[in-house]
């Protein structure tokens, strides 16, 4: 919480500052944050709800099994799917997925959901109709494969650092 | 001694005010970032974007990458911006690679990231990202090329 007030303070002075050579671009700015905070209001609505209920409804040994170091293929599959279904900024699921690492879900299966968000469902017609279906195939094959080689290096990492 | 209904409402309430608590303390930090990407749209323009890339194709997917994980905000951007790119003749490996980093690697949400899941997590996971971003380019422009 601390560091969390202390770069809050900092944006804030960073405003204050540039508000006195360019104040014209500061309120823009601040229009702009106000519009990001209202347009992620529902996602963030959801992941309180979801954290919520994985508060409630999951316990750690559930967890564990599912997305933890027994998970298995089931707990890659689960985390790719999941990271390509989730929507919205990527800073409103840290939270659930602190939570979730709290209860033992894996590290490279954090990473995996994380980079799963590459893949965006609703903007796949745009991204076809700009650079081809045959470029968007491949795209997403290749990102979801480069999510399992980063979470795997993830937890390779960990696993040497847990030795020394 | 509480009935079955009683205890499954204590722990609703419980469970309710254990996420409250925990997204309480993440707030500060949830609006610092929110603040930061307000002055980061304002200062850093699409066209400052473009304006970085040479047409070397090596050294703009390296370009790519970069500018990709410094940028932020909707991915639709990032394909307009790189679409634009593409028309202007900048190769489809640098465009790849920018998009692919916009979306995995977040050097502005950074602060958030190893605030709430560790610092040493945050570092490998951008880090390997940035990597994997022109890797996934370079597959993807080869693929492509194969089969045209």
């Amino acid at each position: 919480m601390q560091y969390g007030l202390y770069f809050l303070v900092f944006i804030v002075a960073l405003y204050g500052i540039l508000f006195f050579f360019d104040n014209e671009r500061i309120y823009r700015a601040l229009q702009i944050s106000q519009d990001i905070f209202i347009q992620i209001l529902p996602v963030l609505a959801m992941v309180i709800l979801l954290m919520w209920i994985s508060n409630y409804l999951l316990k750690p040994s559930t967890v564990s099994k599912h997305l933890g170091k027994e998970s298995g293929i089931k707990g890659w599959v689960l985390a790719v799917s999941f990271g390509i279904i989730s929507h919205g900024s990527i800073y409103v699921w840290y939270p659930l997925l602190k939570n979730l690492r709290e209860q033992g879900m894996r590290d490279g299966l954090i990473a995996v959901f994380l980079y799963n968000r590459a893949v965006k469902i609703p903007l796949l017609p745009l991204m076809i109709y700009y650079f081809g279906a045959a470029f968007v195939a491949a795209l997403t094959f290749y990102t979801i494969l480069a999510s399992v080689v980063e979470g795997k290096l993830i937890e390779l990492i960990e696993s040497c650092r847990a030795v020394e | 001694m509480d009935t079955m209904d009683e205890k499954i409402k204590k722990r609703i309430a419980t469970s309710f005010f254990k996420t409250i608590r925990s997204f309480g303390v993440m707030l500060p930090m949830l609006a610092g970032i929110i603040l930061m990407l307000g002055l980061f749209k304002v200062y850093v323009t699409p066209e400052m974007i473009k304006s970085v890339f040479s047409g070397q194709p090596l050294q703009d997917a390296l370009l790519g990458s970069v500018i990709g994980s410094i940028s932020t905000g909707n991915p639709i951007t990032s394909y307009i911006i790189g679409k634009g790119l593409v028309d202007d003749g900048i190769s489809l490996f640098a465009v790849t690679s920018f998009i692919v980093a916009w979306v995995t690697v977040g050097i502005v949400q950074l602060p958030a990231e190893a605030a709430l899941l560790g610092k040493k997590f945050a570092l490998a996971r951008n880090g390997l990202s940035f990597v994997l971003a022109i890797l996934v380019a370079l597959a993807t422009v080869m693929t492509i090329g194969v089969i045209n």
